[in-house]
């Protein structure tokens, strides 16, 4: 049998071949998640302005509303951001959803004898997922549209912060779920890396590096809010 | 020294696993400086003394180069040393130790009978590019295409890979990823690879998904169980081969 020695052309577009690709669709997660990633540390950093007081924080809430003006009209940017980061969410979701049904089908028989495996962080990407997105549904409703906050009042993000961050048990699930963003960050950083082709044995220990002080950072950073809430740092 | 084993017998193939089951044996006299293969065969020439079926398993070379062999002993693919099922040897374990032995576990190798999976997967991994082309006739002289020495060492560390598929039963996904990078690796960084560089790592990753395998999520027991010590560092580059041929212009 003689080899083929012209190549088919590729039945399927660009997009369509990598999406149905593990490593493609991987690469998805990894693009998507560095996005949020990169939201969340501006978000993290914008959010510390509530240790100076309302005047700061409001007005900080306002020109995030500005931004972009007058090339961009009043909320453009925020709309932008929201679209890409909702995009971001939902492909990061059903690509980790699709791939979550592969993995555990390519076992159908497990092992009799059991070991522990991987990592923390690397054993709870799944269910951490899944919290951090549940988490996002209820932030949005809480600080966003202000459906579910006890103040809601319309443009005055630093009074309704407080009035949430003022009952106990929004401030363990808050916690819970930053601590759950530091594991996902701790091994998705890193990951990123190597599904992106970026790593290497000489770069490996720097993306490590980088993945936890990243976590680290967010995490810490996140948290300080609701104990400042908590210990009337902030009131 | 004497050793409680229970392996996993299966009389025919079945890709659910439910026909078979954990099996006891008590086997003794033992010697330390038997490989894992032969304390094997020791137990199957007492089971065809008395009667009963012997172990199925694979082994051919017994020298650890083939990647014929290869078992899940105590939840650990080829064991607890880093090395193959072969070249495993008794004093690693202690008398009186309770073993179990379970064939490779994922979808795509599914069991054909006791420790025996069929792995022809990974033959048609290598069949959709892990070759290269070259022209027939007298051999080229050795220095008509030029390789820089650190080249030639990464790709013979990937070529070390023998195909023995101890990184998909390590996997939690049962993924083929280690084993497919070792492959595009070792050619894609040489000169003789260069022609088919894009084809051969879309055509490969394409037959390890159609394969059933499962995905990476970067947990590492691959590169851990590897008898042959390839790098994890080989799925980052494979990662980055892959995204290359993608976004080429066709």
């Amino acid at each position: 049998m003689a080899l083929a020695t012209t190549r088919r052309a590729p039945a399927s577009s660009f997009i369509g071949s990598v999406w149905r690709s593990t490593v493609g669709k991987k690469a998805v997660m990894a693009v998507t998640g560095l996005i949020m990633l990169a939201y969340l540390v501006a978000h993290m950093l914008g959010n510390l302005k509530v240790f100076f007081g309302a005047g700061e924080f409001n007005h900080y809430g306002q020109w995030i509303r500005t931004i972009g003006e007058p090339f961009l009209h009043h909320e453009w940017f925020l709309w932008i951001a929201r679209v890409g980061l909702t995009v971001s969410v939902g492909l990061h979701g059903v690509a980790a959803y699709q791939l979550s049904r592969r993995d555990l089908a390519a076992r159908p028989a497990k092992y009799v004898r059991k070991r522990a495996r991987a990592s923390y962080a690397t054993r709870t990407m799944r269910w951490g997922g899944v919290i951090l997105g549940l988490f996002i549904v209820w932030h949005i409703l809480d600080l966003t549209t202000l459906t579910v906050n006890p103040n809601a009042q319309e443009g005055h993000p630093y009074e309704n912060l407080v009035a949430s961050f003022g009952r106990w048990y929004v401030d363990v699930f808050y916690i819970a779920a930053m601590l759950a963003l530091g594991l996902h960050i701790r091994h998705g950083f890193w990951s990123a890396a190597q599904t992106l082709g970026a790593n290497s044995p000489r770069r490996d220990r720097a993306f490590k590096i980088v993945a936890n002080a990243l976590a680290a950072l967010l995490t810490c950073g996140f948290i300080a809010i609701p104990i400042g809430v908590m210990t009337g740092v902030v009131s | 020294m004497n050793l409680t084993l229970r392996i996993w017998r299966q009389r025919t193939a079945d890709a659910s696993g439910g026909s078979g089951s954990m099996v006891t044996y008590e086997v003794t006299g033992i010697s330390p400086d038997m490989s894992f293969l032969e304390m094997l065969d020791h137990l199957n020439e007492e089971l065809i003394l008395r009667g009963e079926e012997p172990v199925a398993f694979d082994h051919d070379c017994r020298e650890g180069i083939c990647g014929a062999c290869g078992m899940v002993i105590n939840g650990q693919a080829h064991g607890p040393e880093r090395t193959t099922t072969c070249q495993l040897h008794m004093r690693h374990f202690d008398d009186g130790d309770v073993v179990d032995v379970e064939p490779w576990r994922a979808g795509a190798f599914p069991v054909v009978k006791d420790l025996v999976v069929d792995r022809s997967a990974f033959d048609r991994i290598i069949g959709a590019g892990g070759y290269v082309s070259v022209p027939t006739g007298s051999a080229p002289d050795a220095h008509a295409t030029p390789v820089p020495k650190p080249v030639a060492d990464l790709a013979f560390e990937h070529a070390e890979c023998i195909g023995c598929g101890a990184c998909v039963a390590a996997c939690p996904n049962g993924s083929a990823m280690l084993f497919t990078s070792a492959k595009v690796v070792h050619l894609n960084v040489l000169p003789q690879g260069a022609p088919e560089r894009e084809s051969r790592v879309l055509g490969m990753v394409g037959a390890m998904d159609a394969e059933g395998f499962g995905g990476c999520t970067n947990t590492g027991e691959c590169a851990v169980a590897c008898p042959k010590g390839i790098p994890l560092s080989a799925i980052g580059r494979m990662n980055r081969e892959y995204l290359r041929a993608a976004t080429r212009p066709r």
